[in-house]
């Protein structure tokens, strides 16, 4: 305990300089506006923003990047309340209560409860993660090779199962991303793989590239399809703080909303997206009367919004202390500390702690400055909705292309960017979700990485994966992985899974 | 858009300088290449060594990073670039002694095809291992590798990196090059799985295993210089623990184009030497636990013997070395 608190204001020492704050309050603002604005997603800014990283430090970069993925977040459900479209994936069911609220005239206590409802979860979640931090890094020293490849197999099962849409094409995009990370010089033995020749792919894809491509991109061209109109609330926004019926009424949702977000946000695969869904069917299911859910219950806005932020936060855990992340913007922040030559994984604690706590702590600290951009200034952002496509898109592109350009001043990068980018809109209208095979490609190179390592060490013997003397936690960890794809595949189920992503 | 920028600073440079300087080298700023990724330690010296040598020649030294296949596309692109004294690049004990062994296709000659100007600095090499391995000195770890070669794991940070150019120099010197190898992407994983104990030995930089040894989370056996470092005062050399064939060092060093004009060759030899004896370049370069050239080293002919020399050293084991 006093361990984790003297961890903790080194870490606050690390985020209140005056720089750190800015990065923190700067990447807060921006995620805001991207989860505020629809169809550009954290995915499509991080990956946007990583080259302009490389001139800061890796502590600011971090930071700066981590609050743009849980400020959107929190803009995501501003979106939901008011317009009716999720400004987020994860904001989805906040618009089946949230909105209904906002018809009905209480907007603002709607905004206000989402938004003290995700800053108790951010809080809580950050505690959890200066936590959980020391144990699992110690329990990371345990995983060689073996277990390494184990746990990825679990994660990749995970978000084959967690996915949207169709088990077949999500698998699919996870064995495309595998197949895409093999492209370039093999590390053993120096041979060329899949680059038919070209110089520029003799080092593999660049990560960034296939990001900005089928994420920024093709982003940019989906939204070109859809209508520009909005069904923006016309009416009063009204008073933002709840009342205390509304607390009372909201108290318990948000705790157990904490719960199962924070809960499901550290699994592998993807849980955070699951969170908002499980808290909403968990309120839904314990209500008195149920049939408020849909019509504006206020429990419907609170329960998701903390799970949603607090699934946001802990996924975190495992990519710092295990350096393996649970979905796609994790797998971003992989290839930020990448560039700053920083490798993720156990060591990032002992050796870079200023890095890890700093950020820890940044977290909270961003946590209180959303409440504050979030709340007053929720007029600023209704009104960004009114910011027209014509404007917007043109000004995202040109962005891209800089910063493509500048990674490697390579002008074939920005080609492939295109090309990658018209592939992604392919996807998209082929209803495949690129997102896991981004995941895919991070963990890819790792996975080859760890399954030779450990074939290499066992003298090529397979059976050093099931190995229950030698190691039990690689087989205890493909065991989980061949269930859940099991469970995902049992008809009951998996028309239950159906339902819960189709609502 | 790069030369337009350049052009410019030239011009400016001029206006400045006045014409009596503009008439000898350099009359502009001189690109050196890196050809690993910004940050590395090869990258780190480039910079520290530049920005002095910079002062030196009155004009700008800009770091160019040219980062692909072991290092050998940038070197590529500075050798056969223009010999006019304003290309030149910053490579290592890979790109110029190993690579010829280590890349079958190379498209540069290290030896004759390229003008040495000197050596920037060099870093002592330790065998270091896993701090529950059996062997509690450098010859017990020689009896007891040779004694179980199908046995012992060795970790590496990929084909053509100095961990793996000098661990299999130590296993063709030890006769024993059949050992199984580990690729890791990089030095740190390779580092992490030598502490939890997943594989058994490891050669790397003194940089990178130095607060692991100070940590007593890993054991290092020998350090393979000429002399002890300060850094690891307690770690004896491969001379004192018996193994006295294995002497080889990480260096980096400076090249360019063969036919560069005599002028600039002087010019930017002059410019390292002033470099290497300026107090503030010395210190940044001591901290990073590099060992300064000798005078010898700091010429063109003392860079390119030392070249040949490690040259001749790794190509019998590394043309060995199970690969392609």
């Amino acid at each position: 305990m006093m361990e984790t608190l003297s961890h903790l204001s080194l870490g606050f020492g690390v985020a209140l300089t005056l720089k750190n704050i800015a990065l923190c309050f700067a990447g807060c603002l921006v995620g805001t506006l991207i989860g505020v604005l629809p169809g550009v997603g954290p995915i499509a800014t991080i990956s946007i923003l990583l080259p302009i990283t490389f001139g800061l430090d890796p502590t600011g970069a971090l930071i700066m990047l981590a609050g743009i993925y849980y400020g959107a977040q929190y803009g995501g459900s501003t979106t939901a309340i008011l317009v009716n479209i999720p400004g987020e994936a994860t904001s989805v069911v906040t618009t089946l209560d949230g909105h209904q609220m906002a018809k009905q005239g209480r907007a603002g206590i709607a905004l206000g409860i989402a938004a003290i409802g995700s800053f108790f979860a951010g809080c809580v979640a950050t505690l959890i993660i200066a936590a959980l931090g020391a144990p699992l890094t110690k329990m990371a020293l345990l995983f060689g090779p073996a277990e390494y490849f184990s746990l990825m197999v679990m994660g990749l099962c995970f978000a084959v199962v967690l996915a949207r849409g169709s088990i077949l094409k999500a698998f699919c995009m996870i064995m495309l991303g595998l197949l895409f990370s093999t492209v370039g010089t093999d590390l053993e033995t120096g041979q060329e793989r899949l680059t038919f020749g070209v110089a520029s792919l003799s080092d593999g894809i660049d990560f960034s590239v296939l990001a900005m491509g089928v994420f920024g991109f093709a982003e940019v061209l989906r939204n070109l399809e859809s209508p520009e109109a909005r069904d923006v609330v016309k009416g009063k926004i009204g008073r933002l703080l709840p009342g205390w019926a509304d607390i009372k009424q909201s108290a318990a949702p948000v705790l157990r909303g904490t719960f199962v977000g924070g809960i499901l946000g550290i699994l592998p695969g993807n849980g955070a997206v699951l969170g908002p869904f499980a808290s909403y069917t968990m309120e839904k299911k314990i209500a008195k009367d149920p049939s408020r859910f849909g019509k504006g219950a206020i429990e419907g806005v609170a329960g998701p919004e903390s799970a949603n932020n607090a699934g946001a936060q802990t996924a975190f855990i495992p990519l710092l202390t295990l350096g393996i992340p649970p979905n796609a913007v994790m797998a971003l922040m992989v290839g930020a500390m990448t560039i700053h030559g920083i490798i993720p994984g156990p060591q990032v604690m002992t050796r870079n702690p200023e890095l890890f706590w700093g950020m820890v702590a940044s977290m909270w600290i961003g946590n209180l400055m959303l409440l504050v951009i979030n709340l007053p200034l929720v007029g600023m952002w209704v009104k960004l909705l009114q910011v027209p496509y014509r404007l917007m898109f043109p000004a995202i592109l040109i962005f891209c292309c800089i910063g493509i350009y500048s990674v490697n001043n390579q002008p074939l990068d920005v080609a492939f960017t295109a090309l990658f980018g018209l592939f992604g809109y392919l996807l998209i209208k082929l209803g495949f979700e690129p997102a896991p095979m981004l995941l895919g490609f991070v963990l890819g190179k790792l996975m080859e990485e760890k399954l030779r390592q450990a074939l290499i060490i066992s003298r090529g013997s397979f059976y050093t994966f099931i190995d229950y003397q030698e190691r039990p936690i690689s087989l205890a960890l493909l065991i989980v992985a061949v269930l859940v794809l099991a469970i995902a595949l049992l008809p009951s189920i998996s028309k239950k899974r159906e339902e819960v992503f189709t609502e | 858009m790069k030369k337009l920028v350049l052009g410019l600073a030239a011009a400016t440079a001029l206006a400045f300088t006045g014409g009596a300087q503009a008439q000898g080298y350099p009359t502009k700023p001189i690109t050196m290449i890196v050809p690993f990724a910004a940050g590395g330690p090869t990258d780190i010296i480039a910079r520290i060594v530049a920005d002095n040598m910079s002062k030196t020649l009155g004009q700008q030294i800009v770091i160019e990073n040219v980062a692909g296949a072991g290092g050998t596309t940038g070197i590529t692109r500075a050798v056969t670039a223009a010999p006019d004294g304003y290309t030149i690049a910053m490579g290592h004990l890979g790109t110029f002694s190993a690579a010829p062994a280590t890349y079958p296709g190379l498209k540069y000659d290290p030896i004759n095809g390229m003008q040495t100007i000197g050596l920037a600095g060099g870093t002592p090499i330790l065998i270091v291992a896993r701090k529950t391995f059996e062997p509690k000195d450098l010859k017990e770890f020689v009896a007891y590798v040779k004694a179980n070669t199908d046995k012992v794991n060795e970790a590496h940070a990929g084909l053509g990196s100095v961990s793996w150019t000098t661990c299999t120099l130590l296993k063709g010197i030890l006769g024993t090059p059949k050992i199984n190898a580990v690729a890791y992407r990089g030095t740190g994983p390779a580092l992490n799985d030598l502490v939890s104990g997943q594989v058994d030995f490891m050669c790397d930089q003194i940089v990178s295993v130095a607060e692991q040894v100070r940590a007593n989370t890993i054991k290092a056996y020998a350090i393979a210089s000429a002399q002890r470092s300060p850094a690891l005062p307690d770690v004896p050399t491969t001379k004192e623990a018996g193994l006295p064939d294995y002497q080889i060092e990480a260096w980096n060093g400076i090249a360019g184009p063969k036919g560069m004009p005599k002028e600039a060759v002087d010019k930017l030899v002059d410019a390292l030497d002033k470099a290497l004896n300026d107090e503030g370049t010395k210190k940044r370069l001591l901290d990073l636990g590099t060992v300064l050239p000798t005078a010898e080293e700091r010429t063109p002919a003392g860079f390119a013997a030392l070249i040949k020399r490690d040259a001749d050293k790794l190509t019998p084991a590394l043309s060995a070395a199970p690969k392609q």
